[in-house]
């Protein structure tokens, strides 16, 4: 219960008043469609600079929480989610909305994203602290092995193509290399002034995360934003609550499905929230009601999202493999204050450690309490125009790049690295295993030089890598992964290939 | 062309060769320069890598231009039609505009820019562009408050403010 000690951290003035701002303007950018929970808080680390390590960490974690809650006002009232999350949430709050019942719907998203993302930060505490001194037992060997398999397991899940994910946590692995080498101070792929310091972790989240939502919103060319929105009345509490209590199966089929989901790496809330819908469908005694405005659709839905934002964090924490991008951003946000996750964590900065896990329980609730409020004016914001929005995010990210490391040459990585993923995106390349490769680039990197050093002092790489069975697990894990991502991208494909060729 | 529209086909077969033409390109170069540069130890890692990444980038030629590798939505030429002047104004902004102007005016005339050209409202009416000016100076002014006056970050500051 060492949890417990730290939690008054959460409640000194400054800390507070960052976690209620961050839940409250992440419940906002949640339910404003184009800016997903990744882009706000990539957008929202160059803010921290200025803090301590735990506030920052706060103010980046109540975001991460109250985004993807915050996306289900505009999948209810709009018809449009507020992020990839909230997909299975639109299915029936929609239609709720539409019967009239928009502010029950509302009710009963915020009430079951509160439920399941308190269970899913149980689970944070109690299981970190856990594997974080199962992880202790880890040498040079296994860490580049879980590295590789970080790498490996979003680029074979979070892809439409298993060679294209791969190939993206390849170009992200040769990213991480640009600049000097550390050990021998040697120049790697420098072809410009600009690439002499590396590759920003910041900057080029900024870039890969916020720039392609720019064109995106720009694609649409000069069309009328037209947005029907059905405003939220009043109605009582305990009578949602009831309703709540009434779709105890789904919320607790939607929370246990998001716990196990967030626990996986590379597999995100869009999955939880399809898949709790999913399940609660075919566990339902009326199946036919849903996505014709069952409670029960939005409860598993928004459950299971939220439930896995704290469960995501438990590969990050201990294992410095972050399990979503999201997971991936708040990496950077860690290491930027000179922390880095992993087996002594717990040790060297338990007051940031618990903290912010502590945090993430308290901004749970206020999700709740705020949510209900804020929904009425997040849906405002989903109003606001794309063009609007696009210039302010492309102003947002040349200031946030630029204050990184106040230097011109982080704002050119971030243009290009965010125009080139643009394109990279349309052709089936993906942001995330790219952005992981970067990020566990340098791990793999310093534990491969180390294990190889070890290795020729021993038995050779080839007995010290693929000896023991923490390696060969770690490598079994490797080759299930992509061997699962190949059969399922060639079924994948086959099916594209035939539907084009019977089009034509 | 999409991918996705039966009609073109072929060029959404071209549309994924290329890429993956410039990303074996890319490989190839990066595993040239692993292989040949010195010293040979600061270059382990990325011998490793780049021998995976052009195998992987050569598989991927294979397969788009056997029009396997069809995922994607591709790229319309409307789409790109729409894109251009977006993406001209933020390579403006950030390469020239920033250090030519300063962050703050480049920004400011960007920010309309994009407002102006993407804004449905009619570009003769005074009033929409009363609204454009307006949106545009309240949002640089949030932003000076935020960065130069919470953050102290020092922008470039060019021949203006």
């Amino acid at each position: 219960m060492e949890f417990l000690q730290y939690f008054g951290g959460v409640f000194e003035p400054v800390s507070f008043m960052l976690l209620l701002g961050g839940t409250i303007g992440g419940l906002i950018l949640g339910a404003t469609p184009g800016l997903s929970p990744t882009m706000a808080v990539a957008l929202l680390i160059p803010f921290t600079f200025q803090l301590e390590a735990t506030q920052g960490l706060i103010l980046l974690g109540a975001a991460y929480t109250s985004t993807v809650a915050g996306g289900a006002v505009s999948a209810i009232l709009l018809k449009i989610p507020g992020a990839p999350a909230n997909i299975a949430t639109a299915l029936d709050g929609h239609e709720m909305a539409q019967a009239g019942r928009g502010t029950e719907a509302l009710h009963v998203s915020f009430l079951a994203s509160g439920v399941g993302g308190i269970i899913g930060v149980l689970l944070l505490i109690f299981l970190t602290p856990v594997l974080a001194r199962w992880a202790l037992a880890f040498g040079p060997s296994h860490l580049f092995w879980m590295a590789i398999l970080g790498v490996t397991i979003i680029g074979s899940l979070d892809s439409r193509s298993f060679v294209k994910g791969l190939l993206s946590g390849c170009l992200g692995l040769w990213l991480s290399m640009i600049g000097y080498d550390d050990i021998q101070g040697a120049q790697r792929f420098i072809f410009h002034d600009a690439l002499t310091g590396g590759v920003n972790i910041i900057t080029a989240l900024i870039g890969i995360f916020a720039i392609p939502q720019v064109i995106e919103m720009l694609a649409k060319g000069r069309i009328e934003h037209q947005v029907a929105t059905i405003s939220v009345g009043r109605q009582s509490l305990f009578n949602s609550l009831t309703l709540l209590a009434r779709n105890i199966k789904a919320l607790s089929l939607g929370t246990v499905i998001g716990s196990v989901i967030g626990l996986i790496p590379g597999v995100g809330g869009q999955i939880a929230g399809l898949l709790a819908y999913d399940q609660t469908r075919k566990f339902s005694t009326d199946p036919d009601s849903f996505g014709k405005g069952n409670p029960a659709g939005v409860i598993a839905a928004e459950s299971a999202n939220n439930a896995m934002v704290g469960p995501s964090l438990v590969p990050l924490l201990t294992l410095s493999i972050p399990g979503s991008p999201t997971a991936a951003v708040l990496l950077g946000g860690l290491l930027i204050h000179g922390i880095f996750p992993g087996s002594d964590l717990f040790d060297n900065y338990p007051e940031v450690a618990w903290t912010f896990i502590n945090s993430m329980l308290v901004g749970q609730v206020l999700m709740v309490i705020f949510g209900i409020w804020v929904a009425s004016y997040a849906a405002r914001v989903a109003q606001v125009p794309p063009p609007v929005m696009a210039a302010a995010v492309m102003v947002l990210a040349l200031f946030g790049s630029y204050s990184v490391q106040q230097s011109m040459g982080d704002v050119y990585i971030m243009l290009a690295l965010g125009i080139s993923m643009y394109f990279l995106e349309k052709v089936g390349f993906s942001a995330a295993p790219l952005v992981l490769g970067l990020i566990l680039g340098p791990i793999a990197e310093a534990n491969f030089i180390q294990g190889s050093m070890i290795a020729n002092a021993m038995d050779g790489p080839v007995r010290y890598f693929l000896s023991g069975p923490l390696n060969l697990f770690l490598v079994a894990l490797i080759i299930a992964s992509v061997s699962w991502s190949f059969f399922s991208s060639r079924k994948q494909t086959e099916m594209v290939t035939a539907t084009l060729d019977a089009k034509t | 062309m999409s991918a996705n529209n039966p009609s073109t086909a072929g060029a959404g077969r071209l549309q994924h060769l290329l890429p993956a033409c410039i990303v074996l390109l890319l490989a190839l170069i990066v595993t040239w320069l692993s292989y040949t540069r010195e010293p040979a130890d600061a270059f382990l890692f990325p011998r490793l890598i780049s021998s995976v990444m052009v195998l992987l980038a050569i598989w991927n030629v294979i397969r788009a231009a056997a029009g396997l590798a069809r995922v994607g939505e591709g790229l319309s030429g409307k789409t790109l039609l729409n894109i251009a002047p977006g993406v001209g104004v933020m390579l403006l902004l950030v390469y020239v505009g920033a250090k030519a102007l300063g962050f703050y005016v480049a920004s400011f005339l960007a920010y309309l820019c994009v407002y102006s050209m993407y804004d449905p409202a009619s570009h003769r009416d005074v009033k929409s562009w009363l609204r454009r000016l307006w949106v545009t100076a309240l949002f640089m002014a949030v932003i000076y408050v935020l960065f130069s006056l919470l953050l102290k970050v020092q922008t470039p500051r060019g021949v203006f403010f």
